[in-house]
This record gives C-alpha cells, structure tokens and sequence, in this order.
C-alpha cells in the first residue's frame, strides 16, 4: 500500500510544496462532540488530478470537503487551498478564496425559494458580473448537464437526479478551479446515477479541473478512473490505458485515518485485508 | 428526557449570549461594509411592515378601546372622565404601542425568520450560500435587522395611532365624550419625553426580534423537529427580552428625561 502523503515539515513548502499542488492536508485532525471524525490525515491533490475519497458512512469524506472549503475548521493541522492557509484564515477572508472552488452538496443544497436560473446564476449576480453575460454563462452551465429547459422551474418541482445536475451546473458556473462534489449519486438509481458520473468525466476532461468526489459506491470511482469524455462521440468510453491517464485517484478512509493513498490499479492490487473486502 | 447537568446548562447559555452577541454586532457592523443587500432589506421590510399591518392596527384598536372602557370606570368615579384621553394616550405611547407592537412582530416575524433561516440551515442552503462566497450574515441576517427596526419604528406609531382611535370609538359611542375634547386632551397631556420614550422602545425591539429570530435559525439543528423548536424558541425569548427590555428601558429613559 503506497504511504499517505507525509506531511511538510512547516507551513512554508505551500511555496515550497510544488507549485502544482491545489489542495494539502498536512496531519490534520478534527472531532464533534468528543468522536474524533479525522485522525492526522495528510494527503494533498495537484492540478488536474481528480482524487476519490472512499470509505464507509461516517468516516469523514463530507468532513474532507467541508474542511477544505473551510465551512468547518480542525482542531490540528494546517489545510492549503490554492496557496492560502485556509486552517489559519478568518471567515470573511475565505469568501473570496471560496468564488475559485466549487461544491456540490450531497443533498443539492439549492436554494428552494429561487428558479433554477437564479440558483445557477447565484454567484455570478452577487460578483456583479453583467445581465447578458450572466444569461449566456448560466444557458452554457445547464446546456453542459443538459437541464436548459429547466430554466424557470424551481427546484422543488425537479427530481432528485435533475436537482444534482442543475448543483453541478450552479457549481461550474464560472469554472472554478477546483470542484467538490459531495456524493453526487447519492440515493439515486443506477441509470441516474451514470448520467451523473458521465457528467463528471465530462467536466474532468473538457475542462480539466482539480476535484475531490466522494461516494460511497466504489463503481462510480471505478468508472471515472477507467473512463474518458469523448468530444466526438458526446459521451464517455472506456479508456485505453495505454494512451490516456484520467489523473483519478482513490483515497481510503478508515477509523478517522488514511489506510490508502493511490491509483485505481494500486487500489485494486492492494493486498490489505480490509481494502479487499472493502472493494470485493 | 434526558436530564442536563446545571454546570452545562449554565455554559449552554453563556455559549448562546456570546454567539447571539457576536451575530448581533456583525449585523449592524454589515451595515457599514460591502456589499448591502438592499433589494433584500426592502423585500423584507414589505413582508414585515406591510404584512404585520393588519395585526399590529386591530391589536392597537382593541387595546386602546379596552383601556378607555376601563379606565372609565374608574374616572368615572371621580367626576373624571374627560381625563380618558390623557390616559389612554399615554399608556398607549408610552408602554403598550411599543410592547404590543414588538410582541406582535415577535410573534410574526421572530417565528418566521427562525424557520426560515433554519430550514435553510438544516437544508445546507446556508453553507451553500457560504461555499458561494457569500456572507449570510450579511445576505441574511442584516437585511431583517435593518427592516424590522425601521418598519417596527413605523407600526409603533401607527399602533399608537389606532390606539387612540380605539380609545375615541370607545369614548364617543360608549361614553358619549366629546371628540374634541377626547382628542385635546390626548394629544396635550404628551409630553416630550413621552413621544422620545415610545419611539426609542421599538428601535430597540426591533433589534432583538431580528437578532433573535434569525440567531436561533441559523443555529437550530435536527431536521425539521430542530427547526420547530427553533421556531418556538425564538418567539419566547423575544417576547421574554421584549418585556425585560421595555421595563429597563422606561426606567432609564424616565430618569434621564426627567
């Protein structure tokens, strides 16, 4: 099993961790009401790769996230995000760190008061950015998970799928560098939840963004580390290994550490009693 | 139940002053920082004063009709009854526009703000709104804040108002008093201080309605059970800071101004 990445020795490698690091936990530890959730972990994610966070219900994946937008602080270690200390940074600092990341939450989180139109535009209209442009960009985010003719819906009269799709198109509004996704097939059906993970692999591969994805069902993980985006065909198709590298990695969790930190073919040669069960 | 132990009870609570206190700081410093949200402080001072102006007039109506029907009574005994007027003008702006005007938009607008902003809470709307790169605290919370003062400053005088319109239904068709004389007498009993005393009250109010209302949104927790609770938290310990704040401040304010 290849060793969790060690955490620096000071808060300096941010500049001296290579430059194209987008996001490192360095020994970073968290509890609720005295359960320890994370123990120490490290790992840290360069530009382009997609790492997927794995583990049984409970285990901290969701913490990860929230953690790395800085919704939540650790009790220990230091979090880099896009070069800045966010473990160290106050709330109205991270606002403007935050506008380069984008989440989608495991329940959506759209706003229910708000048209589908308004929930995309959302971060667009509070950046000021102009009526035509916002239109245009917010058209562009919902052709993308093809949910355009949900425009002036709101998202109560969508279904669990359609309201996931228009959360990943409300978080690439305006393509951030990093993604987030917080078990994005959740509690939805198999064919709903391919359509889900072909987005993924769509924005993985058409815009080439950093992102964290949590799930809890180990295909999905499987199918975007051995799947591309085919520009020509409109849809995913399995990858020739030999040729292309979908830069998706899996990362393991397990009683509050890090127990694997590596590619989908070390993950799957892993000779580790619990990882064996655990993707069997 | 479970039983809480004194000791934690006791930290719960100095917990709760201090976030309560440090929302309620950010709230107003918000109003000097960008970006101000006044499209969402103008839609909610419609849903607050407009909405609550039903209420707050039939409150001020009846409130000043049963304080001269009583008051009455009493004057009555004394060869006093032209006195009605002066009384019910200032119980009216004095104590009971501001106190029942608060209780009203506590009632109203403290319940919705906690379940609103709860329900939003317990959604992830609110650290959605965070992940956005927006600050609720300014998107939220400062908008009510800013509505409710300035719209419970307006409804208290128009509960006032209407108190006295209560008062003169009752004492022209019941006591057969006569208008000018009802309408003299109240209007010339007031003093300065009087008016200062009834209009600072509802500044006040209006501040812990909102603060209030939206602290125990943003901090209720448990599904939509937490947000019931939340809800009915809010409005007993708005109408609770009301009536503790009202008595505090007439003591202050009759000292200073006398």
């Amino acid at each position: 099993m290849p060793a969790p990445v060690a955490p620096a020795e000071s808060p300096a490698p941010l500049s001296g961790a290579p430059p194209q690091t987008v996001i490192a936990f360095q020994d970073v530890s968290i509890s609720f009401e005295g359960n320890t959730v994370l123990d120490g972990i490290s790992f840290s994610l360069e530009r382009g790769e997609t790492k997927a966070l794995l583990g049984v219900a409970g285990s901290g994946k969701s913490t990860i996230l929230k953690l790395t937008m800085g919704l939540v602080k650790p009790d220990r270690g230091q979090i880099w995000v896009l070069g800045q200390e966010v473990s160290a940074m106050k709330e109205e600092d991270l606002f403007e760190l935050r506008r380069k990341i984008g989440m989608v939450f495991q329940e959506s989180a759209l706003f229910d008061s708000l048209t589908v139109r308004d929930n995309v535009a959302y971060r667009l209209i509070e950046e000021g950015v102009p009526e035509d442009r916002v239109q245009k960009r917010v058209e562009e985010a919902l052709r993308f998970v093809e949910m355009e003719h949900t425009l002036n819906m709101f998202p109560g009269e969508l279904s669990g799928g359609m309201r996931r799709r228009v959360a990943i198109a409300r978080a690439i509004v305006d393509q951030p560098e990093i993604v987030l996704y917080d078990s994005p097939t959740g509690g939805l059906d198999p064919v709903t939840s391919t359509t889900i993970i072909e987005l993924l692999v769509k924005q993985r591969d058409v815009y080439h963004n950093s992102s964290l994805l949590v799930s809890h069902r180990l295909q999905d993980a499987f199918t975007m580390a051995t799947h591309y985006f085919d520009r020509g065909q409109n849809r995913m198709v399995p990858v020739d290994s030999a040729h292309i590298d979908t830069r998706t990695s899996f990362l393991v969790l397990r009683d509050a550490k890090v127990i694997f930190d590596g590619s989908a073919h070390e993950l799957a040669s892993n000779r580790d009693e619990y990882i064996r069960e655990y993707i069997s | 139940m479970e039983l809480i132990s004194p000791t934690d009870w006791t930290k719960n609570l100095v917990l709760a002053i201090q976030e309560w206190t440090y929302l309620a700081a950010r709230s107003i410093g918000n109003v000097f920082r960008q970006p101000r949200y006044v499209a969402d402080t103008l839609q909610q001072a419609d849903l607050i004063g407009v909405g609550s102006l039903p209420i707050v007039v039939l409150t001020g109506f009846f409130t000043g009709g049963v304080l001269a029907l009583n008051a009455a009574r009493t004057l009555e005994q004394y060869g006093s009854l032209s006195l009605t007027g002066q009384l019910v003008s200032i119980s009216m702006v004095r104590e009971l526009g501001p106190t029942l005007a608060g209780l009203m938009v506590a009632g109203r607008n403290a319940s919705g703000m906690a379940s609103e902003l709860g329900s939003m809470k317990v959604t992830e709307q609110i650290d959605a709104m965070r992940a956005l790169g927006t600050d609720p605290s300014k998107k939220l919370v400062t908008p009510r804040v800013v509505a409710t003062i300035i719209m419970l400053f307006f409804l208290t005088i128009i509960c006032d108002f209407f108190g006295l319109t209560g008062g003169f239904a009752v004492s022209a068709l019941g006591l057969h008093l006569d208008a000018h004389q009802y309408w003299s007498n109240a209007y010339q009993s007031l003093e300065f201080g009087d008016v200062i005393i009834g209009l600072v009250k509802p500044l006040l109010f209006g501040f812990l309605v909102a603060t209030i209302g939206c602290y125990y949104g943003l901090t209720s927790r448990g599904g939509t059970q937490g947000v019931g609770r939340a809800t009915t938290q809010a409005v007993v310990a708005a109408s609770i800071m009301i009536l503790g704040v009202n008595y505090f401040t007439s003591q202050l304010l009759l000292y200073l101004l006398k």
